[in-house]
């Protein structure tokens, strides 16, 4: 069926093998020489004065080489808003605040040197609702700006509001009207690789830092702003990413742990490594962002959507990472997901004392994407309408222009219900399975699938050299987090260059060695570095076949055995497949001899007088658009992915369980580029969908986190996900992407959690609105109908 | 203090001395640098610190390093032959078993117990014994299906 030679074909993944091996190399098992090891002493409160930091005992047990505290280093001011410091000073806000930090011989003394260090508080009263924290006298988490201007309230200076369409006429003409709230908890990314760094100064005070990071470039901008801070202006960061041992969002923002990593290297001279345990991990690493999503959507007396308006209230906790411009993205759905033809969407961002959080898989879509998709259902049932008809009859279509301006062009949104439904055995079962405990349910999601502007640049850049033997090395800026972003660059450069994906050598993510690439998020990564490769190899082949025309004349007329007659070989006859570079056309075309190994080839372009090797660049910044966040507008995407999940479900009544028998998720991803790693991708994200729908919240109680380990917070295991997952892909072939590909690494979560919930009120009729489903939330709701029952 | 300690790592003997309250998975990454073995949670709680004592997988991170004495410790360096990857790693990467891999060493030698165990086992027997075993990557879709496919290789199935 494919016309290419790699493309959509069953390969195996090129990092895969030393995975296995055990030989990948992480964070974790990186040592430098001189290594220390350092350890960070978090707040004992919520929020508080610092009185004193006795550090003086730490500082005298041998082994240990520096103490940091921020009375003794330069502030380094950190975060996407710069309201958070490597090390804090005056006052905690948070209970996993950074106070001090030491650099030892080994970990051993530096737990116990932090452990040594006493630190005395005088205790604040704290905010921990955002609701709380916007009323009048709350106290307040950050008394000043960044720039030192006195703070009025607790709101987070982060406008995001999007009106479009005539909302009070929408409402009149609107047969029914259904509102509702909906919440979403704080979940851990959870990467089986904790977080950790090293960080190694030399002696004219630049930086290398191997970094759990999915944004090398940003993290070289962020890390030479601070070495400023630090009295090193003008110098340089060097980032190098080692295997990441899963990303999910965590690699998003520089944290403060790398800034203490750096201090302590600049203060001892030495490299010095950090690394989180797991406990560490869960209690002092941002988690995904919560949020309370209000909502109300009406449609006419047909099922046509009329309006809809959001408003989300954000719990941003004490700092402001990346993830607190989730609202950029919750806009998407808000605003496009079906035909709405007036929408009004607001969100309010608030600091508390609670933990700050960061970014997760789906950025806000899935948040905003829970209530849509939940409301959905119930506005369909005021209509009286199915739930499926009523997402057919407003579905996205090939050529519309939404409310906030993204232009969707392919779109296989229609064919991804109905695939789903049918699948599923939607109509022999909606509605159908109430004795049985039993119901389906489904949801749809749109999301960005051509990258993601979110920043003045979202660009990818990619340089690929060829050496003497017919190999490609690609440098490329992107991260591979195990998403497979090294699969789609070998199976890609091979098809464009015309090598074979073995021959494709990429090499590890160096700010150093890699030209620049905004970051791997926003399931771009294969989307814009493929698209870099196609125009990086049409330059490289351009060069290729111009430098090789007299060479492999000579070539051919050698494999020929002096058969001259071969006429003039011409740049544009050449053509390159397999490593191996052939004639299109003419009489020698299909002669054996004629194809000639490309490593040959490229041995006679260098050893010769005035002889040449091939390197060539591109930078691919996508026709995407940086929205006006506070108008709402903007194409913030070169295209938009689009898909349908569906879930049947049965319910145990006595004690809440929910039991998932099968699942179907049918995904517009443009193009299949690698079916494996793409399958994987789904299936992954399917699977922290259901952790994010009926298991996972990290639990806090006045800013503590009560819940750090894998026995208290429940990740799906092998045994929870054992029912048939049925995947099928909509092959819509954009002319925006890479083959026709979209950018898929997102969309298998986001509509999993309502598609669970539509499918349980299908079950035993009740409706959850607060992630996650637990059964004690079950059990709760139909104890509340029951009673409800007995009263009427 | 130090005890010294005696065991056959990877199918050779190996001799050390090592501090009583030490962890097999401590001594097998700092002291012999097999660093295939990962520290997932330090708590035996998500199994990527698995390997195999006498053919039984158990979390290193807990497992204390003396009681490894006399006794046969495998860890994912000692399964391929050279370079050659055992039938069950084989499978892992041919069927996409493998994401970020940080828990694939732990989850391979969890499959190699069971193989040794169970050639042929049923989906159920496959979940079962990787319940231990947290991925957060990849939903154990393909790792379940690289599962049958090592046990098919493994009975010169191809």
């Amino acid at each position: 069926m494919s016309e290419h030679r790699f493309i959509g074909r069953e390969i195996p993944r090129p990092d895969a093998g030393a995975k296995a091996r055990g030989a990948a190399e992480y964070i974790h098992d990186i040592t430098r020489p001189r290594m220390l090891y350092g350890k960070i002493k978090f707040s004992e409160h919520a929020h508080a004065r610092i009185v004193n930091v006795d550090a003086s005992r730490a500082e005298r047990m041998p082994g240990v080489c520096a103490v940091l505290t921020a009375s003794n280093t330069p502030e380094v001011r950190i975060g996407f808003l710069r309201d958070n410091f490597a090390l804090k000073k005056g006052k905690v806000r948070q209970f996993r605040d950074e106070v001090a930090a030491v650099a030892a011989i080994d970990p051993e003394i530096a737990a116990e040197a932090v452990d040594a260090i006493r630190v005395e508080y005088e205790p604040l009263p704290g905010v921990f609702d955002p609701r709380e924290a916007l009323a009048e006298g709350a106290p307040l988490v950050h008394e000043t700006d960044p720039s030192g201007k006195p703070r009025a309230d607790n709101r987070v200076p982060l406008t995001f509001r999007h009106v479009s369409g005539d909302l009070p006429e929408a409402r009149r003409r609107s047969a029914h009207i259904v509102s509702g709230q909906f919440s979403v908890p704080r979940i851990q990314q959870s990467c089986m690789g904790t977080a950790g760094c090293i960080a190694e100064m030399d002696d004219r005070g630049n930086l290398t830092i191997w970094a759990k990071t999915q944004i090398p470039f940003l993290a070289q901008r962020d890390f030479n702003r601070a070495l400023a801070d630090m009295g090193l202006p003008g110098r340089n960061s060097r980032v190098i990413v080692p295997a990441l041992g899963g990303g999910f969002g965590t690699g998003l923002d520089t944290h403060a742990y790398e800034y203490i990593a750096i201090l302590l290297a600049r203060a001892t001279g030495r490299p010095v490594k950090i690394l989180y345990t797991r406990e560490e991990e869960f209690a002092y690493l941002s988690p995904r962002q919560c949020a309370v999503v209000s909502i109300e959507q009406g449609c006419d007396s047909s099922g046509r959507l009329t309006f809809r308006e959001i408003d989300v209230l954000q719990d941003n906790g004490a700092y402001t990472s990346w993830g607190a411009t989730y609202p950029g993205v919750m806009m998407l759905p808000a605003t496009s997901l079906y035909r709405v033809p007036a929408v009004r969407f607001e969100a309010q961002i608030v600091y508390t004392n609670n933990t700050y959080c960061q970014a997760m898989r789906g950025y806000g879509n899935p948040e905003v994407t829970w209530a849509i998709e939940s409301n959905l259902d119930e506005l369909a049932e005021a209509a009286g309408m199915d739930a499926l008809d009523i997402r057919r009859l407003n579905s996205n279509r090939p050529g519309d222009v939404t409310p906030m301006g993204l232009k969707i062009g392919t779109c296989g949104l229609p064919e991804c219900i109905d695939q789903t439904a049918a699948r599923l055995g939607w109509s022999e079962k909606r509605g159908k399975g109430r004795s049985k405990r039993r119901g389906v349910g489904i949801a749809s999601l749109m999301h960005v699938g051509g990258s993601g502007r979110i920043y003045r640049s979202d660009a990818s850049g990619v340089i690929m050299r060829l050496d003497d033997f017919g190999n490609v090395y690609v440098y490329a800026g992107g991260v591979e987090m195990g998403q497979g972003h090294h699969a789609a660059l070998a199976v890609g450069v091979a098809e464009f260059v015309g090598v074979r994906p073995e021959n494709v050598i990429v090499n590890q993510t160096d700010t150093a060695t890699c030209p620049w690439d905004v970051g791997t998020h926003a399931s771009r990564g294969a989307f814009t570095a493929l698209s870099a490769v196609a125009l990086a190899a049409a330059k490289l082949r351009e060069r290729l076949f111009e430098l090789a025309a007299p060479v492999y004349a000579e070539e051919l007329r050698r494999a020929l055995r002096g058969h001259s007659d071969i006429g003039e070989i011409r740049p544009g006859l050449l053509d390159l497949a397999d490593g191996r570079l052939f004639l299109k056309d003419g009489p020698l075309a299909s002669d054996p001899r004629a194809p000639i190994e490309l490593g040959k080839i490229l041995r006679g372009i260098h050893f010769r007088p005035g002889g040449n090797m091939l390197t060539v660049e591109a930078f691919y910044d996508p026709p995407s658009e940086l929205p006006d966040w506070e108008k709402g507008l903007g194409n913030m995407s070169a295209t938009y992915a689009f898909g349908t999940q569906g879930v049947e479900v049965e319910v145990d009544e006595e004690t809440g369980d929910v039991r998932i028998l099968r699942i179907v998720a049918v995904h517009d991803v443009g193009r299949v580029l690698h079916p494996q790693a793409l399958r994987g991708q789904i299936y992954g994200a399917l699977a922290q969908g259901i952790g994010y729908g009926l298991y996972e919240e990290v639990r806090t109680e006045r800013g503590r986190i009560l819940n750090p380990s894998f026995t208290d917070y429940k990740l799906p295991t092998a045994g929870d996900m054992s029912f048939p997952i049925d995947v099928a892909f909509v092959e819509t072939n954009d002319p925006a992407g890479p083959f026709g590909a979209k950018g898929v690494g997102e969309p298998g979560l986001v509509p999993t959690a309502p598609a669970i919930a539509n499918a349980i009120c299908d079950a035993i009729g009740i409706r959850i609105r607060d992630l996650p489903i637990t059964p004690e939330k079950i059990v709760a709701a139909l104890r509340e109908k029951e009673r409800g029952a007995l009263e009427t | 203090m130090k005890h010294p300690l005696a065991f056959t790592l990877n199918g050779s003997p190996v001799l050390g001395e090592v501090e009583g309250s030490k962890l097999l998975l401590e001594v097998l990454r700092d002291h012999f640098h097999l660093t295939g073995t990962k520290e997932g949670c330090g708590k035996g709680e998500c199994g990527a610190c698995t390997v195999l004592v006498d053919g039984r997988p158990v979390n290193s991170c807990l497992f204390p390093a003396l009681e490894a004495e006399g006794r046969e410790v495998t860890t994912i360096e000692g399964l391929p032959r050279g370079t050659e990857l055992s039938a069950v790693q084989q499978a892992f990467v041919e069927q996409g078993g493998i994401q970020c891999g940080f828990c694939s060493p732990g989850m391979i030698l969890s499959v190699q117990a069971l193989l040794d165990r169970n050639p042929t086992p049923s989906e159920s027997d496959i979940r079962d014994a990787l319940v231990g075993n947290i991925c957060r990557c990849t939903g154990y879709v393909q790792i379940v299906e690289a599962v049958h496919a090592a046990a098919g290789l493994r009975r010169g199935e191809r």
